[in-house]
């Protein structure tokens, strides 16, 4: 899982990028919702839907290659979803000479539909929002003040202690660690532990700092230029068409 | 641990996702609320911090078996450092910031995501932690003990969440006896390695600055001086040893004998109800009655296990709600 965690964002100009970003948290959050909603025999939707991420990837500025290796990294939360015609119950359909479940068959053909159109949907945000944007985002979308704040400052000290830690690794590699079974695991959960006192003290370090500048509990509020109606119109387009089409499938079928 | 973590859309049904999400909220506001009261204008450092630890443990990779590694969850680690409130905020934002900018888990799975991997990890954990205080040894040994149990607990029962989530909210006809027996077993061996790394890790910060564990605030600090090295081949020896009887007892419920747990099911009542919720599909998704093949065991497994989950969530949550809001009263009293 090491490394999976590198933020996503595109350092190029699109027009995605220039949308204020609480108009794109809310459009993304309900495009996934639309998603999850379609009854899954609605496969001209998921079509559809598709259509809809890939033209968003494509102005994003994403290259196929590119997109393709982020969708890679939830692969193993899919592949689940090829065992489920092997082990469900029910009518079996004959398909390459294997007997599968037929309900199985839709369940898998669900879970891989919704998961790889609503990481797509979060690819596009990732891709097209710096984490500072989101943040300010989530504020203007009224979180309360202090959840904003804990995750602000969650990325501000997140790449310096990913760093730390790995500061730490090479220090145990070189004097020989090189872990292969699970009771040679102590100087990694040692090694664990100490980073948590070594960040707590750091808390309690900028906590300090914080107060000899008058921080009185919770972070001045910084204004900002609201999104604009044209902003919410582009964001919200998504949404509409995968809730109109969640709508239309469960009506037809 | 592919199957109950960062579950992907459309996992779970649309109302058991809305449902999970409406609790979350709930549990997660008075969590908030709550870890302000006890950090006071420390909190958004200190949180802050704290999720960033978390964060970043997760990415800590430790040695399974033959070179293939596993990694951290850490609710139960920062419920028990941190204490459960605060624990299952700053596990909270990790989970919702993984979704939102990381695509680790979906957006519309947040509902069951956070529940199971924040909320559940976090005050079960803690709730168990405490529990298995009270029986270990009291020195540092019987801590660390504790803690290792607390946490392989946390990650069992957010497997048996996940599964009784499934009995309500199925996408797939698989029976929950089969989901439960996967998933629950799985997670048991993911246990191990979890609670032997969140053990190991609690007695590291035990060792140099035990003021900072939020689970031993109550104890003096003679009792955790007494620090008799434990050789490590014991320490996983224990571990897995704990695993094993989990294994047996879960298993036990699983296929042997529901009878025992079916008569005391029916005698509590709680039978009924469960057939009524498992029954009344009309709400529930269309696989609500094929999740359940042999009735009566199924829902003696799924109410064993939502028992188990609403007394470890219930007790930790009255744990960190109920007595410290007292305390606090009577300190603004003094004041």
């Amino acid at each position: 899982m090491a490394g999976a965690h590198r933020h996503l964002l595109l350092h190029t100009d699109s027009p995605l990028h220039r949308i204020a970003p609480e108009a794109k948290i809310v459009g993304t959050f309900l495009f996934a919702v639309g998603v999850a909603l379609t009854p899954r025999r609605a496969v001209w939707a998921f079509a559809i839907d598709a259509v809809v991420v890939l033209s968003l990837l494509a102005i994003a500025g994403y290259r196929p290659r590119q997109a393709l290796t982020r969708f890679a990294a939830v692969l193993p939360f899919v592949a689940f979803a090829v065992f489920i015609p092997f082990i469900a119950g029910g009518d079996k359909t004959d398909l390459f000479g294997l007997s599968l479940s037929t309900e199985g068959l839709w369940a898998s053909w669900n879970v891989i539909a919704k998961s790889v159109l609503g990481t797509g949907a979060s690819l596009i945000l990732a891709g097209t929002t710096p984490i500072s944007e989101v943040v300010r985002g989530l504020g203007r979308l009224r979180m309360p003040p202090i959840v904003v704040s804990i995750v602000a400052f969650m990325f501000r000290y997140l790449d310096l202690i990913v760093e730390e830690m790995g500061r730490m690794r090479v220090a145990m590699t070189a004097r020989g660690h090189d872990p292969r079974w699970l009771w040679q695991a102590k100087p990694i959960a040692s090694a664990a532990g100490a980073m948590f006192v070594r960040s707590y003290e750091r808390g309690e370090r900028v906590h300090s700092a914080m107060l000899a500048r008058g921080f009185s509990g919770t972070m001045p509020q910084m204004e900002h230029e609201p999104a604009s109606p044209t902003d919410w119109a582009r964001s919200l387009t998504p949404p509409v068409v995968s809730i109109s089409l969640a709508l239309v499938a469960l009506i037809i079928l | 641990m592919l199957l109950a973590l960062h579950a992907p859309d459309g996992f779970l049904s649309a109302p058991v996702a809305f449902a999970t999400a409406f609790i979350s909220v709930v549990i997660v506001g008075a969590a908030l609320r709550q870890s302000g009261r006890e950090l006071k204008d420390k909190q958004v450092p200190l949180a802050g911090i704290a999720a960033a630890f978390i964060f970043a443990a997760q990415m800590f990779n430790f040695p399974v078996a033959s070179g293939t590694t596993g990694h951290l969850l850490g609710g139960a680690l920062a419920a028990i450092l941190l204490g459960p409130a605060t624990g299952a905020l700053v596990v909270t934002i990790v989970v919702v910031v993984q979704a939102l900018l990381f695509a680790d888990g979906g957006l519309s799975a947040l509902g069951y995501n956070v529940l199971n991997m924040a909320i559940v990890t976090s005050f079960g954990g803690y709730a168990v932690f405490l529990l298995a205080r009270k029986l270990m040894p009291r020195n540092a040994g019987g801590i660390v003990g504790a803690a290792g149990l607390a946490a392989a607990a946390s990650v069992v029962l957010s497997a048996m969440a996940f599964s009784v989530e499934w009995l309500f909210g199925a996408t797939a006809p698989i029976d929950f006896d089969n989901v439960f027996t996967a998933m629950v077993g799985v997670h048991l061996l993911i246990g191990v390695g979890e609670g032997l790394i969140s053990a190991l890790a609690i007695g590291a910060v035990l060792a140099s600055r035990p003021d900072l564990v939020y689970g031993v605030r109550d104890l003096k600090r003679s009792t955790f001086a007494d620090r008799t090295p434990v050789p490590m081949r014991t320490f996983v020896a224990g571990g897995i040893l704990a695993a094993v009887v989990m294994a047996t007892v879960v298993s036990q419920f699983a296929v042997d004998s529901p009878d025992g747990l079916e008569t005391v099911a029916e005698d509590t009542g709680f039978a009924d109800q469960a057939t009524d919720h498992a029954l009344d599909s009309s709400i529930f998704a269309d696989y609500a009655t094929t999740g359940v093949a042999n009735e009566s065991v199924s829902l003696a497994i799924a109410g064993f296990s939502g028992g188990a989950i609403s007394l470890a969530v219930g007790y930790g949550l009255f744990l960190t709600m109920g007595p410290r809001r007292r305390s606090e009263s009577r300190e603004t009293a003094t004041v």
